[in-house]
């Protein structure tokens, strides 16, 4: 065994260690406490990182869980109830619950009822379009077909109907993560209450221009005549610029308003046919659309 | 060598069809209606209501701030309804509707041709009377001349220039102008140069248009004070950064205005209009309008009320041919596509276009090669490419890094680019919701 081998192992061993020694307490001093909290709460959410409760992503969620005092501003649409009560048994907090949400497209101008004026040439898409002009029809308020918010729905639950030219929702996988409602520029989407049965009652319309001018660019368009609000028995519906808007929280589904309504603006979705009664006249069925079609 | 800006520019084929043409007044038309929003700034108050009678310069709608200006009746008759009415811009405006009977003007307007060329009147007030007439920039952009010619404290104007370039392919109304009302435009260039306090105009010229350059020389042969500039053809010359890169060769710094080079730049027809103000006593109550085309029967160059339908002039020129695919408001590069022929011409419609299917339609858009032919034309130094994306991917600080403001909206990104990518549709929208942004910021604070 010659000298310098001997030097060699033991000069390196000596750096070694030391340098195990110094990495080891700088580890230790420079050590990032995290609360091994939010390790659990990251476990129980979905693993979207959709953004739908307003965080970058399910850590920074699971992050801001830890540092409130309680849960009440914090919901994670796409978890939902569920999710929101195990993470409050991890924190030892109450959980809210909060009533499910459903998108719901504020729009029935189909190919059908909103005849086009002109044809457009630019680039398709609504952000950009909408930026540009009022639209290939005459209602300067409705859906222009373009699908950003197909192109931004993360869960599949938004789709195009070629023939109708607008986009439908589909339930089962809507989590109202709110996506849809920033990517639409003409603010068509709304978060609704989810009622039972995936039933809906709402005014399919935004066009705010007088009765006249609306009707005369959509069939189907809200006129401002506010019979729906006369008639709703739970003072559920306002009117507002000449556009009627029922609030999901104080409907109660009775179908009153959408049987009044002269355009059918307003749409019910997954209702049993109404039944006519043979010795009266016949209940006039809502010139819109029932049970599941939305053309 | 003829002067010209450095930096980026394209060749669109001219297409001055109507360069010819000598203007023609158009006949009244049966209803004319005048929207309040014609100009860069607050939209006019209206003053007058449903049955009021009205002649030729009554003032409909007042200047409702700083930044905007009055707005009168271009005919006599009475008021039929203030409604919304579908404009050029594709959105629907608040308008001033009039039927139309007779052609009585108001007291005080002088409607002979006589040339009038001294005034006692002093800046100040040269200025209180471009603002009482309603006068805006014409060559497009309708920003309010009176606040144009009031530079804000601290900055001073050196120079006048007169923008006679008219680069866009089609356009000849200020070509006509500076033909047949060249005296008047050299006594609305003093006007402007007494408002201003300067001793010095240049009135810039493309070279393509010879015989105004041969004329606007002989009329300002005894005027030392202001000399005609000829300029390569190149678009966008006629953008107001470019000119006076070209003529001055000082370049105005980013998201400033050309006041801080001291320079203050005028469109021939603003001098025009500038003339018969002062000197006249008239409004902005009709301007020069081209109506031109490739299939059109007679491309004419036509004056036109305020506020009379497009409909009007489009027969005028011999009806609206069958292989028309579009019709433009402005010319082909910077112009808007018309969703109906109802819209009224208004302070800003510079001409209108019928331009055929074939040119017009576009092609299926591609994606990006990175070829770089957008950054090498845009003649603001920007990199178009990347502001497209920037619009779609919504990264719009990241777009106000990268200058998106500075954009002049010419059209040569769009006009070069191989992959026919819609550049500027998106460019326009990053400037929308940035400039949205900025506004927000500075009401905050």
């Amino acid at each position: 065994m010659s000298i310098t081998l001997i030097y060699t192992v033991v000069v390196l061993s000596t750096i070694g260690i030391v340098s195990a020694i110094i990495l080891y307490y700088v580890s230790q001093k420079f050590k990032v406490h995290e609360d091994p909290r939010i390790d659990q709460i990251e476990e129980a959410l979905p693993s979207a990182n959709c953004g739908g409760c307003g965080y970058a992503g399910c850590r920074a969620f699971a992050e801001a869980c830890v540092a409130e005092n309680e849960l009440s501003a914090l919901f994670c649409p796409v978890g939902g109830n569920d999710c929101m009560s195990e993470i409050a048994g991890i924190l030892g907090l109450e959980a809210v619950q909060k009533a499910p949400k459903v998108a719901v497209l504020r729009c029935n101008g189909t190919c059908e009822h909103r005849p086009k004026t002109n044809a457009f040439d630019g680039a398709k898409s609504c952000a950009s379009a909408s930026s540009l002009y009022s639209g290939e029809t005459g209602c300067a308020f409705g859906c222009l077909g373009y699908g950003d918010c197909v192109d931004v729905c993360d869960f599949d639950a938004l789709h195009m109907n070629t023939e109708t030219g607008l986009p439908e929702v589909d339930d089962e996988k809507c989590v109202a993560c709110g996506a849809c409602v920033d990517a639409c520029p003409k603010d068509l989407f709304e978060l609704r209450k989810k009622m039972p049965k995936d039933r809906k009652i709402y005014v399919a319309c935004r066009n705010e221009d007088k009765g006249a001018a609306a009707k005369k660019s959509c069939e189907v368009a809200c006129i401002g005549c506010g019979k729906c609000v006369k008639e709703c028995p739970f003072e559920a519906i306002t009117m507002d610029n000449n556009l009627a808007f029922i609030d999901s929280d104080k409907c109660k589904l009775c179908r009153k308003c959408v049987a009044v309504c002269p355009t059918g603006a307003i749409i019910e979705e997954n209702f049993p046919p109404r039944k006519i009664k043979t010795e009266e006249i016949a209940e006039p069925t809502s010139a819109g659309p029932d049970s599941t079609d939305k053309a | 060598m003829l002067k010209t800006f450095k930096m980026g520019g394209v060749h669109p084929a001219e297409n001055k069809l109507s360069a010819g043409k000598a203007i023609e007044k158009l006949p009244l038309p049966k209803t004319v209606s005048i929207p309040v929003a014609q100009h860069i700034g607050a939209p006019a108050t209206v003053v007058v209501k449903r049955g009021d009678e009205v002649k030729v310069g009554t003032v409909i709608a007042q200047s409702s701030g700083f930044v905007s200006t009055n707005i009168h009746s271009s005919v006599s008759g009475k008021v039929a309804k203030i409604d919304d009415v579908m404009d050029a811009s594709g959105y629907k405006k608040k308008a001033v509707v009039i039927s139309v009977e007779g052609d009585e003007w108001e007291q005080g307007i002088d409607t002979s041709d006589t040339l009038i060329k001294e005034t006692h009147l002093d800046a100040k007030e040269i200025n209180a009377k471009i603002l009482a007439a309603g006068i805006v920039g014409l060559g497009g952009a309708t920003f309010p001349t009176h606040v144009k010619l009031s530079p804000p404290p601290g900055m001073t104007a050196e120079v006048l220039l007169i923008n006679g370039v008219e680069c866009e392919p089609y356009l000849t109304s200020d070509h006509r102008l500076m033909l047949e009302k060249t005296a008047e435009i050299i006594v609305g260039t003093k006007l402007l140069m007494k408002s201003l306090g300067v001793n010095k105009a240049v009135i810039g010229i493309e070279n393509n248009k010879p015989d105004a350059i041969t004329r606007m020389k002989d009329f300002t042969a005894n005027e030392p004070e202001i000399t005609v500039q000829p300029l390569k053809v190149k678009y966008p010359q006629g953008g107001e950064k470019q000119l006076i890169k070209a003529v001055t060769g000082k370049e105005v710094p980013s998201g400033a205005l050309p006041i801080a080079v001291g320079a203050v730049v005028n469109n021939v027809g603003t001098a025009f209009a500038v003339y018969e103000a002062v000197m006249k006593n008239k409004p902005l109550i009709e301007r020069v309008v081209t109506v031109t085309g490739k299939s059109v029967k007679e491309p004419s160059n036509l004056m036109v009320r305020v506020g009379t339908p497009v409909t009007e002039l489009v027969e005028a020129a011999g009806g609206m041919p069958e292989d028309t695919g579009k019709v433009i408001s402005g010319g082909p590069m910077m112009g808007r596509a018309l969703t109906t022929l109802e819209v009224p011409v208004t302070k800003g419609t510079s001409g209108i276009l019928l331009i055929r299917n074939e040119e017009s339609k576009r092609s299926e858009m591609e994606p990006c090669i990175r070829c770089g032919k957008c950054v090498n034309v845009c003649p603001m130094g920007l990199e178009p490419f990347l502001l497209m994306t920037m619009s779609e991917k919504k990264l719009w600080e990241r777009s106000e890094d990268r200058h998106v403001m500075d954009c002049i909206e010419c059209g040569s990104c769009s006009f070069t680019c191989p992959s026919n990518r819609p550049l500027l549709d998106y460019i326009r929208l990053g400037k929308g919701t940035v400039g949205k942004l900025i506004r927000a910021r500075k009401s905050q604070n």
